[in-house]
């Protein structure tokens, strides 16, 4: 207990700062449920005027719910480095984190976690609340955010999300290394995030690239984030395969933990530090 | 003319500064380029999956998609001074500054920043042009380049007026409203597929209320010389990018008001 708590302190320091930016995260409604409703009407279309023949391994109503999911949780990944990290290397403040008496990788990778969940739960609170219970009631059911198919999906659901949050916060801790190394936050951003839109399932649910893609698309780091959670809620991904992708999930945060933690003690040996 | 040379003026400043960094410039450039080039991914992958939508090709969305990419990425060259309004000039009280020269504001604040990364969006908007004429064996003629010519600039009254809306709310609201990124931004994702496809009510919004779809779906119809499956007339294909300047007209009644309003903050 008394080993967690810096870490599990620094979670909620930074939990409860960000919860005060309410009118950044309406606009941030907002805009994702524009995004979400032309998403969801393009699929429908497609789906729609097409041949029942060509349809992905996945049905219109999954992809509705995880259009709205992916919409609700887009705080969840990782955009790019933790701004405040960021602000430390740059006035030299970084010091300060390398004298605390706690691991500055466990440490940072707290915060990063903190600062997406917290982002990610109001926005996710109205989601639900607009697509998954308002949408209904005025007759969009077919296209609205759907509960999970049963308990034990949802259960599964629930473990991937966890998995999710612990990917993303091991992504932005090497985007953190990055900064560390550049000084510049946003080239290193803008860098990945065309990776992480396309290959997450963001951008498009995975199931809807060419057939010849999906194994391998099933297997890269990036459908942690997105795709694997998503399916297994809308029971897209169930039984074997939901086991698979949790199995993967999971390989892919030991892998970049143990990537973020050699590449931070590399970085860290020799640090210059900013500022004065 | 003495306005046009002294945007000129501006527009260099503004180039100069940011030339020295060039390797910046040249990067947010690239960025913008990148993500926005990333939705013909998405259209990509959904006709290779579904193979056409509703009659549609996918050289038909690229046509879409460019000319609304070209239009948003030139008013969005012009209009910067308008998005930051609130945070950078009203808050910070440097609006007076502006208010006590000899220029009108509007002169002042296309000056203000003229963001050379916006040529990123431009040249993916130009990108994907080149993709519809190639994938749709597309003849251009006098006639239909005019009409591209028209509908960009239509789309650009239309988006800088979107910018000057925002720019007025901040007299209200100080801060810049990010808000109204859902117009704008949203505006671009929403005019990538025909109109058609949409849900009445949805449609109906991007006709009468932000007339996007008079700036995108309307005018590419005529340059594509197809009839509209939701029954305009033909006339009114060629005719709607005036939509877009009405749009502007308003925006500048709602600013008016704005100005007029404005009690210096700040210190």
């Amino acid at each position: 207990m008394e080993l967690t708590r810096p870490y599990v302190a620094a979670f909620s320091a930074r939990f409860l700062l960000m919860l005060q930016y309410r009118a950044a995260a309406f606009a941030g409604f907002l805009t994702q449920c524009w995004w979400g409703a032309i998403k969801i009407m393009v699929y429908a279309a497609f789906y729609r005027t097409s041949h029942a023949s060509t349809h992905p391994a996945i049905t219109l109503a999954q992809v509705a719910t995880y259009t709205w999911l992916n919409q609700g949780l887009l705080a969840l990944m990782p955009w790019g480095c933790d701004p405040e990290v960021a602000l430390a290397v740059r006035t030299g403040a970084v010091s300060h984190d390398r004298l605390r008496p706690v691991d500055t990788y466990a440490f940072w990778y707290a915060r990063a976690a903190a600062y997406m969940t917290s982002r990610a739960t109001p926005r996710a609170l109205l989601m639900v609340f607009l697509a998954g219970i308002a949408m209904p009631l005025i007759g969009f059911h077919e296209l609205s955010w759907a509960p999970p198919p049963s308990v034990a999906q949802a259960a599964l659901f629930g473990l991937s999300l966890v998995l999710m949050v612990c990917l993303s916060s091991a992504f932005m801790m090497l985007l953190n290394v990055a900064v560390v190394v550049t000084l510049n936050d946003r080239w290193v951003s803008q860098s990945l995030n065309p990776l992480l839109v396309v290959l997450s399932g963001s951008l498009v649910p995975l199931a809807l690239y060419p057939q010849w893609a999906q194994r391998a698309l099933f297997f890269q780091p990036f459908a942690g984030i997105v795709d694997i959670p998503f399916r297994i809620y809308s029971g897209n991904l169930a039984g074997t395969p939901a086991y698979e992708g949790l199995a993967l999930q999971m390989l892919w945060i030991v892998v970049l933990v143990w990537l973020g933690r050699a590449w931070m003690a590399r970085v860290m040996r020799r640090l210059d530090v900013q500022g004065g | 003319m003495n306005a046009i040379r002294l945007l000129i003026r501006y527009g260099s400043a503004s180039v100069r500064a940011q030339m020295q960094y060039p390797f910046n410039a040249v990067m947010l450039g690239i960025g913008q380029f990148t993500a926005t080039m990333i939705d013909m991914v998405a259209i990509w992958a959904l006709f290779s999956r579904f193979g056409a939508l509703d009659g549609w090709r996918l050289g038909d969305i690229a046509m879409f998609f460019g000319l609304v990419s070209v239009s948003f990425s030139v008013a969005d060259f012009l209009s910067r001074g308008f998005d930051v309004l609130g945070t950078e000039f009203i808050k910070t009280g440097q609006l007076d500054r502006l208010l006590l020269r000899p220029r009108t504001l509007t002169l002042q604040l296309v000056g203000n920043d003229m963001r050379l990364s916006r040529f990123g969006r431009l040249a993916q908007g130009l990108l994907v042009l080149f993709i519809a004429t190639v994938s749709l064996d597309f003849h251009w003629t006098v006639a239909t380049l005019a009409i591209a010519l028209w509908t960009v600039a239509g789309g650009t009254a239309l988006f800088f007026g979107l910018a000057v809306i925002q720019g007025s709310m901040s007299f209200w609201t100080v801060e810049s409203l990010e808000a109204m990124n859902v117009l704008t931004y949203g505006g671009v994702q929403a005019a990538q597929y025909p109109l058609s496809i949409y849900a009445r009510w949805f449609r109906t919004f991007l006709i009468f209320v932000v007339p996007i779809g008079c700036v995108a779906y309307f005018p590419v119809l005529a340059i594509l010389g197809k009839p509209d499956p939701l029954g305009a007339p033909a006339w009114f294909l060629t005719l709607s990018p005036l939509a877009g300047f009405v749009f502007l007209g308003a925006s500048f009644l709602a600013w008016r008001v704005g100005v007029a309003k404005y009690a210096s903050t700040g210190s």
